[in-house]
């Protein structure tokens, strides 16, 4: 079952990476069965036209109840839209995404993630634990039930506090890098791969 | 809190690493990938390559690396040293490099930094910019420090800002090499010029300096030699830091 997990190329940055840790296979096609692990190297735009030809197919596996994985930029096309460029998002949750205002962007660097919720990907990772972070843009979202993880870049009365880990029954999405974030992050995907319907 | 970076430097030619590395147990210290993950056990928050092959040819043996260090070492890593033009870079970022860095060819073409980032995010874009006092102003330099670029420090990071660089590296040529300490005058000027992220290089030779740099907000500090020859492990160094009230990764 867990070979079965597919890592979308979208022809951008690395895969191989990610796979090396999740397993599974590097394809251009989500297929029919297993896992799907959303990478993302790149910009909304750039990475959603790629995506575009897989959006009525990954809309179908989510509504399967695969498990579905977005990793930074693949977190963020799960929402319906970003400011960083007009293509359309996937829409599978509710929220915008949105550039940083008032701090040095990009926020890059290993920040906290504050664990809101009981979330499968967390076993045996100490809550407030660091991840690797680069990215301009974050997830805003009204709905607090699919925060899983929140991360506060700046300070707690001056700075932005944004969802970084968002969950909602088989998808998940981490706005850092785990295959980046050392041992927490290899534990996490680790996670994610053990998870079974 | 976002936590300040620690960087280590390591200089590659034709695969190898060059310039003094002296770890104990290491069976081969001209190893890039074993140095790397040597450095993630360590607790480094990322990794500069910084590529100094000569020849085209030989290119490909560095793209190798790359892929390697991808897929072993599981700490951010950028790759940089001679790249002209946005095929290089991609090719790069497809090998797996997280980051890569340009120096000259963005300050003779400016534009290529736009083009860069429009096609990979500015966040995974750093623009290395070596810089030294001449009596008057911080001036750029270009083909490793070699040709002054007749331009101030600051009005150059503010361009690149404005073009989308996601990040500058900068070193002064000053204090490269004495690890007598960053230079914190120049780095400050920097840090306040621009709203992108600013790494400190050149100079480092103790704790203390990293905790400097920090003061006047660097987003991180870079070094080589001091962690080469086991001066201070990265551990050693973070505690010091933690002591200060430096919010670091451990």
């Amino acid at each position: 079952m867990e070979d079965d997990t597919v890592v979308l190329d979208l022809g951008i940055g690395n895969v191989a990476n990610v796979r090396k840790v999740t397993g599974g296979t590097v394809s251009t096609d989500i297929g029919e069965t297993g896992k799907i692990v959303l990478p993302g190297v790149g910009n909304f735009k750039g990475v959603m036209e790629a995506l575009e030809p897989q959006r009525g197919a990954l809309l179908d596996a989510v509504e399967e109840g695969r498990y579905v994985l977005g990793i930074c930029l693949g977190m963020q096309l799960l929402f319906h839209a970003s400011q960083e460029g007009e293509g359309k998002g996937l829409g599978i949750m509710e929220g915008e995404v949105k550039r940083f205002v008032g701090v040095r962007t990009p926020h890059i660097g290993w920040n906290r993630v504050r664990f809101e919720k009981d979330c499968p990907l967390f076993k045996g990772i100490p809550d407030g634990s660091h991840f690797y972070f680069v990215h301009s843009y974050h997830v805003s979202t009204d709905d607090e039930n699919m925060v899983a993880g929140s991360t506060l870049y700046g300070e707690e009365d001056t700075g932005v506090r944004f969802p970084s880990v968002v969950w909602d029954g088989n998808v998940f999405g981490v706005q850092f890098h785990p295959e980046k974030s050392s041992v927490h992050g290899l534990r996490l995907l680790k996670n994610f791969r053990e998870l079974r319907t | 809190m976002l936590a300040k970076r620690i960087i280590a430097a390591l200089d590659i030619k034709e695969g190898r690493v060059v310039k003094g590395i002296n770890f104990k147990n290491l069976r081969d210290a001209g190893d890039p990938v074993q140095l790397a993950k040597r450095y993630e056990d360590e607790g480094i928050d990322e990794i500069v390559f910084l590529d100094i092959t000569a020849s085209n040819e030989k290119r490909g043996i560095l793209m190798d690396i790359v892929k390697e260090v991808a897929e072993e070492v599981h700490v951010p890593f950028t790759v940089g040293g001679g790249l002209k033009d946005l095929q290089g870079v991609r090719e790069l970022v497809k090998n797996g490099a997280d980051k890569v860095f340009i120096n000259t060819a963005a300050f003779q073409e400016p534009e290529l930094i736009r083009e860069v980032s429009d096609t990979l995010g500015s966040s995974n874009l750093v623009i290395a910019v070596d810089a030294k006092w001449n009596g008057d102003i911080w001036e750029v330099y270009t083909h490793g420090g070699s040709v002054p670029g007749g331009k101030d420090v600051i009005s150059w990071v503010r361009e690149v800002e404005e073009l989308g660089g996601g990040e500058i590296l900068l070193t002064s040529m000053d204090a490269d090499g004495t690890e007598d300490g960053f230079d914190i005058p120049m780095l400050k000027a920097v840090v306040e010029a621009v709203n992108i992220p600013v790494i400190a290089s050149g100079g480092a030779g103790k704790p203390e300096h990293f905790r400097e740099a920090f003061q006047v907000d660097a987003s991180g500090a870079l070094a080589a030699s001091i962690f080469h020859y086991e001066k201070y492990t990265v551990g050693d160094l973070k505690g010091y830091l933690k002591g200060c009230g430096v919010d670091v990764r451990t």
